[in-house]
């Protein structure tokens, strides 16, 4: 292989190469620089914490803002509104329970006593106003979250965490 | 008794994989060929033995075994033939088994195609290879068992979860661990040329195809478990930020990195110490993918249940691979001394931007996806990092990817004049404003970041063709001499030319898809019509209908555009019989236009049902571009087809001169 830029000594080159790789290095600071900086307004914007119907209950949380909830979904609490678009339901974790609606089609493994995590906004009367239910593949599956609220409150159930081997 | 035989086969494996292991080492460091043919029958012996045992459990499934607990647990009798295979690989046991699997067949492939590599660099990769697959064998033995039996047997299975009941899903898992196992290969290469204390231009050959092969299968696995979650799961979105898509797709930012950077490696003997490290980390990544979907830590939408033990456990096995690794690479690589050196403009230039973007990428990704994590471990507050996130750090970091994509190739080695290129791009340019100013004028929402999407697209493409039409003389030659230079092009020059070309298909439709989507729900009674993306859809009642293992309610569709014929659809909401679980099936009109995609949520009190009409603008031209993509990685890989079997046969100038010939 030729020499690359065949002027100069070893010097020079060795000068060369440490000036190249500082150039190559100074761009990929300018470059995590940037990356930081997009992260770290993107993460202000866009990171959203999850709450127990009990936090709820205790904190004050400014409606509108965007949270996720979760806990078991109460027997016999489905209700169908507005024709049928809008579905509302309550969610426990034992200790304390939050009014739910979502307009749109729920996940196939939604049930009344499974768990749930929902993401959406507090109403200012109150209620939980959902985009997005999550769904799960397996309905055994207990979100980590929810088994956590419902051990807070006392309420966990070995059977309910018991899980698929 | 056949169980038992698969049982003690993987057993037998991880004996041959530590004798793999012990003599691949022992036989590079004091030079002994015999010890290190040892290394190389080992390798065989484990890919037979991992075979027998994946076949056992084949015939545990087909054969409907259900005093086989993991049988019981994932498959039924009434289940079609296909499913009862691919239920092999449907549950957590079973996959990691395929996992060996694929880790022996590749091991087993260096050990037989290498006989042109010095043979204690192959030794060493061989031993490398059998350092993993006892780490998964281990795990496999130690905490998934796929042969353990259930007394007394149940007379009938629970059934495979249905939602993994369906043909892109029975190929999604074997593509991706294709994709995550191929990039061990390169890892392997990587930590024994640390040991070996040297990287050149034949190691380079050899890491470049095992990293293409990989990739390819890696890209088309995503695609396919996109294309699934958007047929499959009716929420009507084709990627969502999810943690487990990122598992995946953060290897494949790296990888697609390494692919580069190898090729600096080979061609100009530089950007060598990078390399060796991406090629780390892009292994790394692909453990970490593992471990996040298997260990159950992350709420994704992906979530199966799972055991802690198993996360503790990969978690382990994560820290010795990957710690090793690059404590490895920190003692070794300054040893490894620089290539030669290029200005900032060339096309190693262009190459070395291609990695930095890709990586800071990859880091904004896995902040995003593991932030949630280590924030919970620290003070224990749950949060979770959506999709706003990602648009907001990814999209930025991607855009100038795109732009420098369509003048990188045109950038010749070492030092490239860069207003030439731009002046080969004047069309490109002057097409890429003109679409920019229709998609201003003619779309309504979102104008400015439609323009902005598809004007990108249009500038890739055309600096695709710009390319090609430079490298066989468009406009310079007559036709005939065009096409026959055409004919003659190198296969991996196709190939980039199809990878890149594809991606720029990929981003036509992803814009479309993010800007443009209808969505409308509402409660539809039988002989209404409403409006969706230009089609009239009228419902026309539910029926009943019975599949081989499950019942389902069928809505009727009937939609209809303008004066075109109309068209049937018919969307099902199906219970399963046997586990009792309830999915849904979407109807979906695919066309060029896009897709119009029915859902049928569910009964209502006053009879009607509740209905999600959306209308996809494009949506195929995602699997379309991703399609194109898989298809440029394997004509590249053709290209070197020769290359793999024989890296060193042919001399750096052969190679050279079989590249340049076309383009002269």
């Amino acid at each position: 292989m030729s020499e690359p830029l065949n002027e100069g000594s070893g010097v020079s080159r060795t000068r060369r190469r440490k000036r190249q790789r500082l150039y190559a290095v100074l761009a990929g600071l300018i470059l995590l620089g940037t990356a930081a900086a997009l992260v770290l307004n993107a993460l202000e914007d866009s990171v959203v914490f999850f709450h127990s119907p009990s936090d709820i209950k205790e904190k004050s949380i400014a409606a509108g803002q965007r949270i996720r909830i979760g806990g078991l979904v109460e027997k016999g609490s489905i209700k169908k509104e507005e024709g049928g678009v809008v579905t509302a339901f309550t969610v426990s974790d034992g200790a304390a329970t939050l009014k739910v609606t979502y307009r749109g089609i729920l996940p196939d493994l939604f049930r009344e006593g499974q768990g749930v995590v929902a993401q959406g906004a507090l109403q200012p009367n109150g209620t939980f106003s959902a985009s997005e239910v999550l769904a799960k593949h397996d309905e055994n599956y207990m979100p980590p979250e929810v088994a956590d609220a419902l051990k807070r409150s006392g309420h966990w159930k070995e059977k309910q965490g018991k899980m698929k081997q | 008794m056949i169980a038992e035989l698969g049982h003690f086969a993987l057993t037998l494996a991880l004996a041959f994989a530590l004798a793999q292991a012990a003599f691949g080492f022992a036989g590079a460091s004091k030079g002994r060929l015999d010890w290190m043919g040892a290394s190389r029958s080992a390798a065989f012996m484990q890919l037979i033995l991992i075979a027998v045992a994946f076949g056992a459990l084949t015939h545990a499934y087909v054969t409907s075994d259900f005093s086989v607990k993991n049988v019981v647990e994932n498959s039924n009798s009434l289940k079609p033939l296909i499913y009862k295979i691919s239920g092999v690989w449907g549950n957590h046991e079973g996959s990691m088994v395929l996992w060996v699997l694929v880790l022996a067949l590749l091991g087993s492939a260096v050990a037989l195609f290498g006989s042109n590599l010095p043979p204690s660099l192959r030794s060493r990769v061989l031993a490398v290879q059998a350092l993993i697959g006892i780490g998964f064998l281990l795990f496999i033995l130690l905490t998934s068992n796929p042969f353990e039996r259930v007394f007394p047997a149940p007379a009938d299975g629970r059934d495979l979860n249905p939602l993994l009941q369906d043909p892109g899903l029975a190929i999604h898992p074997p593509m991706l661990y294709v994709g995550y196992v191929g990039f061990s290969i390169a890892f392997s290469f990587a930590i024994a040329a640390l040991i070996e204390g040297k990287v050149d231009a034949a190691w380079a050959r050899w890491v470049r195809p095992w990293t293409l092969l990989a990739w390819s299968f890696l890209t088309g696995g995503i695609a396919l478990g996109s294309w699934w979650a958007y047929y499959e799961l009716g929420w009507g979105g084709w990627w969502y930020w999810d943690p487990v898509e990122n598992a995946s797709f953060m290897p494949w930012l790296v990888g697609t990195a390494l692919l580069h950077s190898s090729i600096v490696v080979e061609k100009r003997d530089s950007l060598k110490s990078w390399t060796v490290l991406l090629a780390i980390l892009t292994f790394s990544l692909s453990l970490i993918g593992t471990f996040l979907v298997r260990s159950g830590v992350l709420t994704s939408v992906h979530a199966f249940a799972t055991d802690p033990d198993r996360g503790v456990f990969i978690l382990g096995l994560l820290c010795i691979a990957i710690g090793g690794g690059l404590a490895l690479y920190a003692w070794r690589a300054p040893k490894m001394g620089g290539g030669g050196m290029f200005q900032p403009i060339s096309r190693e230039g262009a190459l070395l931007l291609n990695n930095l973007l890709l990586t800071t990428a990859a880091a904004t990704v896995f902040l995003g996806t593991l932030y949630p994590l280590v924030l919970e471990a620290i003070n224990g507050s749950k949060i979770s990092v959506g999709p706003p996130y990602f648009n907001a750090t990814f999209v930025p970091l991607m855009a100038p990817l795109v732009a420098a994509l369509a003048v990188g190739p045109l950038l010749g080695w070492k030092r490239a004049d860069l207003a030439g290129a731009l002046g080969r791009l004047k069309a490109t340019a002057g097409a890429t404003i003109a679409i920019f100013v229709i998609v201003l004028w003619a779309a309504g929402e979102n104008a400015v970041w439609g323009a902005l999407g598809i004007g990108i697209a249009v500038w890739l493409a055309g600096g695709v063709l710009t390319e090609l039409a430079g490298r066989v003389g468009l406009g310079k030659h007559p036709l005939g001499e065009v096409g026959r230079r055409l004919i003659g092009l190198p296969r991996s020059a196709w190939g980039m030319s199809f990878a890149h070309f594809g991606l720029a298909i990929f981003i036509l439709g992803a814009t479309a898809m993010s800007l443009w989507q209808e969505e409308k729900i509402l409660v539809m009674k039988s002989g209404q019509t409403a409006e969706v993306g230009g089609y009239d859809v009228t419902f026309n009642g539910v029926q009943d209908k019975r599949g081989p293992n499950y019942v389902a309610l069928r809505g009727l569709f009937l939609a209809k555009r303008g004066d075109s014929t109309p068209l049937n659809l018919i969307a099902e909401k199906r219970r399963y019989v046997v586990g009792g679980q309830e999915t849904t099936e979407a109807a979906i009109h695919n066309s060029w236009r896009g897709d119009l995609y029915i859902v049928m949520g569910g009964a209502n009190e006053d009879a009607g049902q509740t209905v999600r009409l959306y209308f996809m603008p494009l949506v195929n031209w995602i699997w379309l571009g991703t399609l194109v993509m898989v298809l440029g990685g394997f004509i590249s890989l053709s290209d070197r087809r020769l290359r793999v079997g024989a890296p060193a046969r042919k001399s750096t100038s052969d190679q050279r001169g079989a590249e340049a010939a076309p383009a002269e």
